[in-house]
């Protein structure tokens, strides 16, 4: 399967020279960039593991583009993803997030359904992954 | 033409006479009063008969919609009634409308519950849309002051939480009706959620009328679509969702479903606004304690909203809407097959997504509102929309819109999911060109074909409707144009 959170997941995976031009208008809108790496892509799990702090002051996305592959040389075979905050009032939140690194092999996810009353149905969404330990999830 | 242009309010013991008395002297009209920041203001346009005098046609709707009647009654000597009494402040002309007039309206806030669209509604536009000194009345805007906006709830969810739950950022959102509207059993229904969601949309959605009919009983219709809703978001390992349609015959049926979607895991349910005000803001308490994004299809709205001469402006019930605490609302998509002027829609948007409303004539926005850190609403769009308009929908409505394409999914040659993948392609190469500083409105058809040498769904979209277009004159655009700007 291939995970398609984020913005831009049903393109064609992403190059150096899109990441920072995507980096780059984040920052001309005034948002901190900031990189996250994981290997739990379950669709709930917000709190990806970050990789530094959001580049409040930074004004050029080449060197979102350095920490990007900084975190691919540790973590090449985890997901990495970008994303851009807004700390403008009503908002303060995230305004941008797209996967930039991927898994060789993505194995997705499978439904565990608990039949309970009647004929409803609890379900739960597992990755396949989280079976390993942390650390050991992806090739 | 207005001879009561200098009409002085009667005072003393002679108001209080019985007997009839013009409205205008009654003390409805009041040219010298100078609105409170606290007064409700209502802009109407009215339509006086022939020979009824315009400042007279205006008092008379500030006071019946506040405290007259159509005789003096001395009982009002044992109220307050100068501050009681709507003041109908100023009347102006409507730019090449001959016989119509804008009527300017100031409502002390104590005129009103705090916290009740019902009652609001009650007194502005409860009893004068049919007196007879009128051919036609409109509500087209209301200034609601920030001490009566802060005794609403306000959306239930808003655009933010909306995205952070949904895990999901920088693009509008993707839905589908789920089609045809009718007939179709639990398990063929779910079918379709099921396609669409795994093929790239966020959300499908019940029709205003899918309720629980002999076709589909709404437990059948609940429990299919969550396992396809489950299921789909296991093969893409996103969130996703479908507005499981609530509405029922009485309030006690609603919350049943509501806790059973909730129960079944649903991220959203949905509503009718024919179910009314006070049960609107009735499932947004539920949604805001339930953790429960809110759907409102504005099932009905065009018997009143569309005629320029008479009824409610959109613009009005989307401020309603807003305090009332829905998430979602559908608001025209200005480029598909339901009304929509490209600047009264605009004027639509900003009231669902804005902190501060600048008066804008050109967009039919007639006050400065404030909404006080309500939270925003989430426009819908929805009707006759394709991925070949993708450029000119994200020009025209933004990021922050649910693009509901229903035909323009399920209608695809090659199939549900085919379709659902077109549109999610198109619309991540539209905001991507558009971050990247690309002309979408002009290079827009070269971007999606490029998009397209990739992906086959989206070439075969851009084929079947590359011709489609829905280019009707409006019957609701602004009266005011934009002063073009001259250049020294």
């Amino acid at each position: 399967m291939r995970l398609t959170q984020g913005q831009f997941s049903f393109l064609p995976d992403l190059s150096d020279d899109d990441i920072r031009v995507q980096a780059q208008y984040a920052i001309d809108n005034g948002w901190a960039v900031s990189v996250e790496y994981t290997d739990d892509p379950h669709p709930r799990n917000t709190y990806w593991e970050m990789w530094g702090h959001p580049m409040f002051d930074n004004p050029d996305a080449a060197a979102v583009v350095f920490e990007v592959n900084e975190c691919r040389k540790e973590h090449g075979g985890k997901y990495i993803r970008v994303i851009a905050f807004d700390a403008s009032p009503g908002w303060e939140s995230i305004r941008m997030s797209f996967i930039v690194n991927r898994p060789k092999d993505e194995p997705g996810f499978r439904v565990v359904r608990q039949e309970v009353d009647g004929r409803a149905i609890r379900y739960a969404i597992e990755s396949y992954a989280v079976r390993e330990p942390e650390g050991q999830r992806y090739a | 033409m207005n001879d009561l242009s200098d009409a002085k309010t009667v005072t003393g013991a002679k108001r209080y006479s019985a007997g009839v008395m013009k409205y205008a002297q009654m003390g409805y009209w009041e040219p010298d009063y100078t609105p409170k920041d606290t007064d409700v203001i209502a802009l109407f346009r009215i339509t006086p008969q022939d020979g009824v005098d315009a400042i007279e046609a205006a008092a008379a709707v500030a006071g019946e919609s506040s405290t007259a009647t159509w005789t003096v009654v001395w009982t009002d000597r044992l109220t307050a009634c100068e501050k009681y009494r709507a003041k109908a402040y100023r009347v102006d002309p409507v730019p090449n409308s001959q016989g119509e007039f804008f009527a300017y309206i100031a409502y002390d806030l104590d005129l009103f519950e705090p916290g009740s669209i019902a009652n609001l509604t009650a007194s502005i536009i409860g009893n004068v849309f049919g007196f007879k000194p009128l051919k036609a009345l409109r509500l087209e805007d209301m200034r609601l002051p920030v001490a009566y906006v802060k005794t609403f709830q306000g959306p239930a969810t808003g655009i933010v939480v909306e995205r952070e739950r949904l895990n999901c950022y920088g693009r509008p959102l993707l839905g589908a009706t789920v089609k045809p509207k009718l007939g179709l059993s639990g398990r063929n229904y779910g079918r379709v959620v099921y396609e669409a969601l795994r093929g790239g949309l966020d959300f499908t959605k019940d029709d205003e009328n899918i309720n629980s009919q002999a076709f589909m009983h709404w437990r059948d219709r609940f429990l299919y679509c969550m396992e396809a809703v489950n299921r789909a978001s296991a093969a893409t390992g996103e969130v996703k969702g479908t507005y499981l349609n609530i509405t029922a015959g009485t309030m006690e049926e609603m919350y049943e479903r509501a806790e059973f979607a909730k129960q079944l895991g649903s991220v959203v349910i949905m509503i009718d606004l024919v179910i009314g005000y006070t049960a609107i803001q009735s499932m947004a308490k539920w949604a805001r304690a339930n953790d429960m994004i809110l759907h409102l299809h504005r099932a009905g709205h065009s018997t009143y909203t569309r005629q320029r001469s008479h009824g409610v402006s959109f613009r009005v019930i989307a401020k309603w809407m807003r305090l009332a605490g829905v998430d979602h609302l559908h608001a025209g998509t200005v480029v598909g097959k339901l009304e929509g002027d490209p600047a009264t829609t605009r004027g639509y948007y900003d009231i669902f997504r804005e902190e501060f409303n600048p008066m804008a004539l050109e967009n039919g926005i007639f006050f400065d509102q404030d909404w006080a850190s309500l939270n925003k609403m989430m426009p819908v769009a929805s009707g006759g929309i394709h991925a070949g308009q993708m450029h000119q929908l994200l020009t025209y409505l933004g990021e922050d819109v649910v693009l509901q394409f229903g035909g323009g999914t399920i209608g695809h040659p090659h199939g549900i999911a085919a379709g659902a993948t077109a549109n999610r392609v198109a619309l991540e190469a539209m905001v991507f060109a558009r971050n990247a500083g690309r002309d979408i409105w002009n290079e827009g058809e070269d971007i999606l074909r490029d998009a397209a040498r990739t992906c086959t769904p989206l070439k075969q979209a851009l084929d079947t409707w590359k011709d489609v277009t829905f280019d009707y004159a409006s019957t609701d655009a602004p009266d005011f144009a934009p002063t073009p700007e001259v250049s020294m």
